[in-house]
């Protein structure tokens, strides 16, 4: 072994991830098609995209749980082919799925996992009590897992995927089918994270999502990526500033798109309501009604990530 | 290091990181030993039917078919079974192989539907430095420690109701633990190549367990079959496992080249079935 595959020596380098001409085929299918990125120590990076669109198989690959088609992928400087216990004792896990054991309780779930990866038992206890209060869990300390909400499983999820204090935490959509509130302690946790200088790889199809955590994100559909930037640079790139939305009925929506299309940058036209990318919303909305258009409602509001996904793909992200 | 609360928060605390804490060496070594210790830690959830299932079921067979066809069988005389023995002595080593058969099939069974499909607590695993071979040697472990266990107890109450009358009987227990092993190994394969199967679970006892429990000379001798069906009973480890048991427990009279069959049968059908199921398991996970 090179000096610099010591395990200590992982720190030092700057590529936390690096791949390139990354493929995945299934058979026929090709879930991931030739993607190229870059991920620094301490970035936060997210896959944002519809489902199906390779988030999950991307991730599973990093995670040296799916093998390559072609391309090369290397973490923390090692080849994923060839590494995979030594990468995935630096990474820590949180699927898409919870994966906990429901018959034991929430401080055995965190204890064995820490056993996983060798870790001595009175460390594992130490960090217990850290995780707990980090999720939020101490009252449940000994419940079964069982008996938790989905806000809770989904924090002991992520606090298990510390306990080896890793140094790059994976995320595959780690707020779907949660109440916004538990979204929002879960970001706000994610955050704390992110300030602590752990690496985040977060997928999403959530826009909010991906603007409150992500430093750097790629637009991801059919395996490829659509684009690369930051929240702001997309929008600023692939968008207005502004958008108004406007509803006139499913049936008349085309006709109406037509006539107003000279007013903005863009229209799109979506099954329930039209949308007008312009710098300026208010003085557009007035000019739509000054023209004896009557909208039956109407809302001006800032460009999203969702507007950057429609303009590259012509989709929704959430159907 | 003490259990202190320092009442810091979590982002103050001294973060040390993965690279100073995990030793991927220690895992790649002991590894399968961290898989079982958490199988045991779940078995622990069920002692008290694990124990109830390993006194009660020898107490039932012994009870029913021990003392009712036993009544029938040694009505006929000491010439009634081939080697002129009483039938409970005929019929323990078969009990004492097929519990650990048994054993170790739910060993393996239900904890490989649970790791891969019910709660796909093995992807949790797999997330960690632990590789698929080392969840399949761990849950073999764990296989290996339930069969202990099983075979312990019934070997117990079979010696206390006089099942025995060889000073060799001792050795039956291992001897049924091998079995129940090897036999566990091909649970493995089959439980990971047909998971996907909604009829998989009790097809396994239709098709596998109960034809093998009754064509494997468990209650009456094997010669005793006709050629057509016998077989049955040669590729079944629990015949193989039973006749070496009849060796062990009453000195039943086989020729030395039969015994060392048994014995290679069953290390053999555990060697290569493991082979092939940890490699199906790691297929399965890493596809």
């Amino acid at each position: 072994m090179s000096a610099s595959h010591n395990v200590s020596d992982s720190s030092v380098h700057t590529a936390m991830i690096d791949a390139r001409g990354l493929v995945k085929k299934y058979d026929d299918f090709t879930a991931v098609d030739g993607i190229d990125f870059t991920v620094t120590r301490g970035e936060s990076f997210g896959l944002l995209g519809p489902n199906g669109a390779g988030k999950s198989t991307t991730m599973r690959m990093i995670a040296c749980t799916s093998q390559r088609t072609a391309g090369t992928l290397e973490i923390l400087g090692r080849d994923t082919d060839h590494h995979g216990p030594w990468i995935r004792a630096h990474l820590g896990v949180v699927p898409q799925q919870d994966n906990l054991d429901r018959e034991l309780t929430v401080r055995e779930n965190l204890y064995i996992y820490g056993r996983y990866f060798g870790l001595p038992r009175s460390y594992i206890n130490d960090k217990i009590d850290e995780l707990l209060d980090f999720a939020q869990l101490e009252d449940k300390r000994d419940a079964k897992v069982d008996s938790l909400s989905g806000g809770m499983k989904r924090r002991l999820t992520i606090a298990r995927a510390l306990i080896n204090e890793p140094e790059i935490l994976m995320l595959d959509e780690p707020t779907t089918g949660l109440d916004p509130q538990a979204r929002h302690v879960l970001w706000d946790r994610l955050f704390r994270l992110k300030e602590r200088g752990v690496t985040l790889i977060i997928t999403t199809h959530y826009m909010d999502e991906a603007e409150q955590l992500c430093d750097r994100l790629v637009v991801m559909d059919k395996g490829k990526f659509m684009a690369e930037g930051s929240p702001a640079g997309l929008i600023a790139q692939y968008s207005s500033k502004e958008v108004v939305e406007v509803r006139f009925g499913s049936d008349r929506n085309q006709e109406i798109a037509d006539q107003i299309a000279d007013l903005g940058d863009r229209v799109e036209v979506l099954p329930d309501r039209i949308l007008l990318y312009t710098s300026e919303g208010e003085a557009a909305l007035e000019r739509i009604i000054d023209r004896g258009l009557r909208p039956m409602t109407s809302l001006v509001r800032r460009s999203s990530l969702e507007d950057v996904f429609l303009r590259l793909t012509g989709r929704s992200l959430v159907d | 290091m003490a259990t202190v609360d320092t009442g810091a928060t979590p982002a103050t605390r001294a973060w040390q990181g993965a690279s100073r804490l995990v030793q991927p060496a220690r895992i790649a070594r002991s590894g399968a030993w961290y898989v079982a210790e958490y199988r045991l830690r779940n078995l622990s959830k069920w002692w008290g039917a694990i124990v109830a299932f390993g006194l009660g079921n020898p107490v039932l067979y012994l009870a029913s078919i021990g003392l009712g066809v036993g009544a029938l069988v040694n009505r006929n005389g000491p010439n009634a079974l081939p080697d002129g023995v009483a039938y409970l002595t005929f019929l323990a080593p078969a009990l004492l192989a097929t519990a650990a058969i048994q054993g170790t099939q739910d060993e393996v069974t239900f904890p490989l539907m649970h790791g891969l499909k019910w709660e796909r607590v093995f992807y949790a695993m797999q997330s960690t430095a632990i590789t698929p071979t080392q969840i399949a040697q761990g849950v073999m472990i764990t296989a290996v420690i339930r069969s202990v266990f099983t075979a312990g107890i019934y070997w117990l109450v079979l010696w206390v109701v006089g099942g025995f009358t060889s000073a060799n009987a001792i050795l039956a227990m291992p001897a049924a633990i091998v079995a129940g092993v090897s036999f566990a190994c091909l649970m493995l394969a089959l439980t990971v190549r047909f998971i996907d199967s909604q009829m998989f679970l009790s097809s396994i006892g239709r098709f596998v367990l109960t034809p093998m429990f009754m064509f494997s000379g468990t209650f009456f001798p094997l010669e005793s079959m006709p050629l057509a069906v016998r077989w049955l009973g040669w590729i079944s480890p629990l015949w193989h496992a039973t006749d070496l048991g009849r060796v062990l427990t009453y000195g039943k009279a086989v020729p030395g080249w039969l015994v060392l069959t048994h014995i290679a049968y069953l290390l053999l059908l555990g060697a290569v079935t493991f082979a092939i199921g940890s490699r199906m398991l790691t297929k399965k996970m890493t596809g």
